[in-house]
């Protein structure tokens, strides 16, 4: 097998596992802390990308698009927490389910609105062109700069949560709402703030990626769906747990799209390894979850004191 | 007994005389397209009622039920391809895959319980979604046509007369509130009611309620699936797009507006969504924008659903 592939796959993997912790982070504080299910996380990812993509178009770079992008994803998951997600909390699930499903009707259409139904190109700064020699592979630049970037979110996420104040709230809301606000935490400050965090990090994401894939109407969904996947397997509640099955879905994802045919090779005949191949790898990652499911139903990192 | 003046039950009978009369009643007020509306609002108020059997009375809430559509779909779909168009092939077939598909999900997906089991049907039917758009010989996102409906090999009675089709379909409807109202007051029934309102309790009277959910399950996938293939036979057509996840989404939508663990609030509530949807995509393209605030609306406000509404003193449980 070819070597210089491999490893540029894997690399590819370990970027989409980086988009996807982004995702799966923000979705996972607010169902571990609010018991929330959120739907509408993927329309953040879409707002993200539009918004931070349109000031980067605007302004001519992308870096300034990144740093405005933030404060307004900020406000915007604020105004979404404070306007509607608030009434849902002492609501049941599928409540839940529903509000948010009807917000991403809202927030698809008012994009198409907005944007118009072609969606957005932003294009990559010069200085985040071209491509450099990792060893035996050459790799493109930007490709770099999203793993480092995620790496560098998902560290500081970690000491925000562990080692700041405002981290020691976030885990006492979540492992005794009612006992944190008796204790004088102002909880539903707390629940619009982490909300906040969420949606900045699904529009970091969704923002980091437009340059490689243009902002489209209902791009967060497909991301969404496999949040969920990562956030099932890591166990709900875990940031850790996300970082691990957010890394192990996308190198598996994109390491079986790239060689499931080869390796179904080594024992299918040549025409039923190529056309079962892309079905196969396709279905990879769900396969993964319900193996992991059956075996450990709260997935592999439940969080601590969670029922 | 049963008050057939009731609010709700003057609406249920007004809806199901409507669809038994449209096809006489809409080529005579020059409205001849609201024929295949109704159609289709009989197909989705199988799906939904299926739905209901494990949303409403056993406390599933399936976030991948519009797969069992596909799967029927496809079924179909995919025999006539291979020339395969009689009935007493094609439906044993598309009714045996939604049988072993849900068994096989329900088996994985009932072993967790409230926000994981939301996620897991997602998930797997996002699964078999992703199957059929990469499965280029059948047409992949374009979807395949079916170019002839189910055959049943006798001469006066054939699916390719839209009237005998649109009756059929009206027939299987019928049949599935009748075998969902069978079920809810049967111990079957007792026993899932019991199981959403304290599992842990029906459990400790020696009853094992894995065992029935997954029946249920799979009786509700079946159900869907039926429905599956009479879409695709309706509408000579099937594409990933049928079992794509917002169709999930309308789906629990449909059961939720109507009114749920209620026998004819799945009906009511893909009658209501269907024409809705009709009404106002005929006013702006973007209806999506007045239909997305109008359903987080719906869940602030009228939990109960339609029929919740029109019988006082209930509420959703």
């Amino acid at each position: 097998m070819d070597y210089v592939l491999l490893t540029e796959q894997f690399l590819n993997g370990f970027q989409l596992g980086i988009i996807l912790f982004l995702m799966a982070a923000g979705l996972t504080l607010v169902f571990g802390i609010m018991d929330l299910v959120n739907l509408a996380h993927g329309s953040m990812f879409m707002i993200g990308a539009f918004v931070g993509g349109t000031i980067a178009v605007v302004t001519g770079s992308f870096v300034i698009g990144v740093i405005l992008m933030i404060p307004a994803m900020l406000i915007i998951g604020i105004v979404v927490e404070m306007t509607t997600l608030r009434t849902l909390y002492p609501r049941d699930h599928l409540d839940h389910v529903l509000a948010t499903f009807g917000l991403i009707l809202f927030f698809n259409e008012a994009t198409r609105l907005i944007w118009g139904p072609e969606g957005l190109v932003v294009p990559l700064p010069d200085f985040l062109e071209g491509s450099v020699a990792l060893g035996a592979i050459t790799y493109p630049v930007y490709r770099i700069v999203i793993i480092v970037v995620g790496l560098l979110v998902a560290l500081g996420l970690y000491i925000l949560v562990s080692r700041t104040r405002i981290g020691m709230l976030i885990r006492a809301g979540a492992s005794n709402r009612t006992m944190a606000g008796a204790l004088g935490v102002n909880i539903p400050m707390l629940f619009s703030v982490v909300f906040g965090i969420g949606a900045v990090l699904a529009g970091l994401a969704g923002l980091i990626i437009t340059p490689i894939t243009a902002a489209q109407i209902g791009m967060g969904e497909d991301v969404l769906i496999l949040a969920f996947v990562v956030i099932v397997i890591g166990g709900i509640g875990s940031i850790r747990g996300a970082f691990i099955a957010s890394i192990v879905t996308g190198v598996i994802d994109t390491m079986g799209r790239s060689f499931l045919d080869v390796f179904l090779l080594l024992f299918l005949p040549e025409n039923a390894a190529e056309s079962a191949g892309p079905a196969l790898s396709s279905m990879m990652i769900y396969i993964l979850m319900a193996a992991i499911l059956f075996f450990r139903p709260q997935g592999l990192f439940p969080p601590k004191g969670a029922g | 007994m049963v008050d057939w003046k009731s609010p709700a039950n003057i609406l249920t009978i007004i809806v199901v005389g409507l669809c038994a009369v449209v096809p006489f009643l809409a080529p005579a007020l020059g409205e001849p397209f609201y024929v295949i509306v109704f159609a289709r609002i009989m197909i989705w108020a199988i799906a939904a009622v299926s739905l209901n059997l494990i949303m409403g009375y056993g406390g599933m809430i399936s976030f991948g039920h519009a797969v069992y559509l596909g799967i029927g779909g496809y079924a179909i779909g995919i025999l006539a391809f291979h020339g395969v168009t009689s009935v007493w092939i094609q439906w044993p077939v598309a009714i045996g895959a939604c049988a072993v598909i849900s068994l096989i999900f329900g088996a994985i997906s009932l072993r967790t319980r409230g926000v994981y089991f939301i996620m897991i049907t997602l998930a797997l039917a996002q699964m078999l979604f992703f199957l059929s758009v990469s499965a280029e010989r059948y047409g992949s996102d374009d979807g395949l046509n079916i170019l002839a409906r189910s055959d049943f090999g006798v001469r006066f009675f054939s699916l390719e007369d839209n009237m005998t089709m649109y009756y059929t379909i009206f027939a299987v409807l019928l049949a599935s509130v009748f075998i969902s109202w069978k079920l809810v007051h049967s111990r079957f029934g007792v026993v899932m009611r019991a199981a959403k309102s304290n599992d842990t309790r029906v459990q400790a009277v020696g009853v094992s309620t894995y065992r029935y959910r997954l029946m249920a399950f799979v009786i509700a996938g079946v159900m869907c699936g039926i429905a599956g293939l009479l879409q695709a036979n309706f509408e000579r057509f099937v594409s990933p797009d049928m079992m794509n996840w917002p169709r999930s989404g309308e789906l629990i939508f449909m059961v939720v507006l109507g009114g749920m663990s209620t026998l004819f609030g799945p009906v009511t509530g893909a009658f209501v969504f269907l024409m809705l949807s009709e009404i106002l995509s005929s006013w702006t393209i973007h209806w999506h924008i007045i239909f997305g605030p109008f359903l987080v609306l719906v869940v602030l406000f009228a939990r109960g659903g339609i029929h919740g509404l029109l019988t006082p003193g209930s509420d959703r449980e």
